[in-house]
């Protein structure tokens, strides 16, 4: 089963991005990643700029209304996402609750849906 | 119903929850075998005292005012249901309620078949520790769930299905026959020990994340202390988690840094705390049947001595360790004996120690990883060392265990 976590960070782990990487929390998310390959259950995933450098789009009645920053404001942002491979949810949580963002933001846990990536995509 | 008397009745009604809920629970499921029925009635029975504990005064035995109440529930609850063949235990259930009066003082303690029913063979071994939780000490699933990492909707399923499977199953409410007696009772004390939330002892260990389960894990043995009180791996295990219990204010520093047992000011241990546990230890010795929880209580009583001495006796940690590891050699304990040997200055036979375990077993096992880092760095060998602080770094849940490694590290 391929898992998503979706990493939700405060803006103390966004700003954490704008140094060199010698700090603690990019650290420990190379850390985190390392752990995840040489557990074999990495399949990918990304982080995403700053919620401040989001664009929302949404057509209403043919109306096309265009908002700067992200979709929801609220104090955590999405700041990116990783895909795991693994054989149930409860060891999904287990890999969320070690991710550095766990500990000052939120890690929500996801299943993929393969049924309707198949449908879409054929 | 004045304020103040609220606030005294509150308090009143958890204690003696807290208290009786496994009493009762036991005792109106033992013939039913229905701890679903038997939760449901004690939860409105405790309800019904927010009201009228209050307004009438607490009862004064209260613990026969929720026993009553809870009876009248189940009561209740078969009427509604209307159900054609009530089963013979329950009918036997309703019918002593005609004689209500003779057991309003006394009532069996029937908590031990409880717990060796949690702790069932026929059961998932994952769900013996949330069972005895929650029909022992009546904590709801969602916090169960929260300290076991699982979804609380999950956690909820998995504890009707183990119910379900106790009551429809066939599964008898009794203590063991002596030929079983202690393959079940292991079976009960590692439940009780999960709950606990610590696996290993160390130099750079991590607090599991059912810490805040390690209350509620005392109270567990000590309740099973008290309906077994000869059996030795029983006052082993209280043991081993006062002395544990014991350092709980040593383990945190200035803004909640992570410090490792061989820093840890003695001071700050609680000395009731070690004594009690050193109290139990030499109780269960006498039995002369040494066992896992004993050796690993006795470990920890060779680490509290060093609050005395000033030192800490290796050589003796080592023997316990070499015990433990032939009675059953599991990753943890193997870690813990490779820190022990580095301690005694034989890094090298710790570091075997730790070559020799199967790499796919420990590849999610955080202490594994950092006491290899540790014992590395020792050796000097720089880059493996860090190759390893990276997986103990990835691994580790606890942000203040991650700070000290990454602190390490460097």
């Amino acid at each position: 089963m391929q898992f998503a976590l979706l990493i939700y960070e405060s803006p103390e782990a966004f700003a954490a991005r704008k140094s060199d990487g010698t700090d603690a929390y990019t650290g420990a998310w190379r850390a985190y990643h390392k752990a995840l390959e040489k557990a074999g259950v990495f399949v990918g995933g990304d982080p995403l700029e700053g919620p401040e450098t989001g664009t929302t789009i949404r057509i209403k009645d043919g109306k096309r209304g265009v908002q700067d920053g992200p979709y929801a404001d609220t104090k955590e942002q999405l700041g990116g996402f990783t895909i795991l491979e693994l054989p149930s949810l409860d060891a999904a949580l287990e890999w969320a609750a070690r991710c550095p963002a766990a500990s000052s933001g939120a890690v929500e846990v996801r299943l993929l849906d393969p049924q309707t990536k198949h449908r879409i995509t054929g | 119903m004045s304020g103040s008397d609220d606030e005294k009745v509150h308090p009143t009604i958890e204690r003696v929850a807290r208290e009786s809920y496994g009493r009762l629970v036991a005792y109106l499921s033992v013939h039913t075998h229905d701890l679903g029925a038997a939760e449901d009635a004690l939860s409105e029975a405790l309800l019904k005292a927010l009201t009228a504990w209050p307004r009438d005064g607490v009862p004064q035995n209260a613990e026969a005012w929720l026993l009553t109440t809870a009876r009248h529930s189940i009561i209740d609850a078969v009427r509604h249901q209307r159900v054609v063949s009530v089963s013979e235990p329950t009918l036997q259930l309703l019918q002593e309620n005609t004689m209500e009066t003779n057991f309003s003082t006394e009532f069996p303690d029937e908590r031990l078949k409880l717990l060796f029913v949690c702790a069932h063979p026929a059961i998932d071994p994952a769900m013996h520790t949330p069972l005895m939780l929650q029909t022992v000490l009546g904590l709801d699933a969602a916090r169960i769930a929260g300290a076991f990492l699982i979804s609380p909707k999950t956690m909820g399923q998995r504890l009707v299905r183990a119910k379900t499977k106790i009551r429809d199953g066939g599964i008898r409410f009794e203590i063991p026959e002596p030929r079983d007696l202690q393959e079940r009772l292991d079976a009960v004390l590692d439940a009780i020990y999960a709950a606990f939330g610590i696996g290993w002892d160390d130099l750079i260990g991590v607090e599991g994340r059912g810490r805040e389960l390690a209350e509620e894990a005392i109270w567990l043995a000590r309740v099973l202390l008290q309906l077994m009180p000869n059996e030795a791996e029983v006052c082993g295990l209280l043991a081993l988690m006062l002395h544990w219990e014991a350092r709980r204010a040593a383990r945190r520093g200035h803004n909640g840094r992570y410090v490792p047992l061989s820093e840890q000011d003695p001071k700050l241990w609680s000395l009731p705390l070690i004594e009690e546990a050193e109290r139990h230890l030499a109780v269960g010795s006498k039995y002369g049947r040494p066992g896992r929880f004993q050796l690993e209580a006795a470990i920890q009583s060779v680490h509290a001595e060093r609050g005395r001495s000033g030192r800490t006796e290796w050589t003796a940690i080592v023997g316990f360790y070499e015990q433990l590891n032939r009675i059953s050699p599991t990753i943890g304990r193997r870690t813990g004996y490779a820190a022990a040997l580095a301690e005694m200055n034989r890094t090298e036979q710790g570091l075997a120690v730790l070559d020799a375990v199967d790499q796919d077993a420990v590849s999610a096992y955080q202490p594994y990883w950092a006491v290899r880092a540790h014992l590395l760095q020792l050796l000097g060998k720089g880059p493996e060392a860090q190759q390893a602080y990276d997986r103990a770094i990835g691994l580790a849940e606890d942000p203040a265990v991650r700070e000290f490694l990454l602190q390490k590290r460097v």
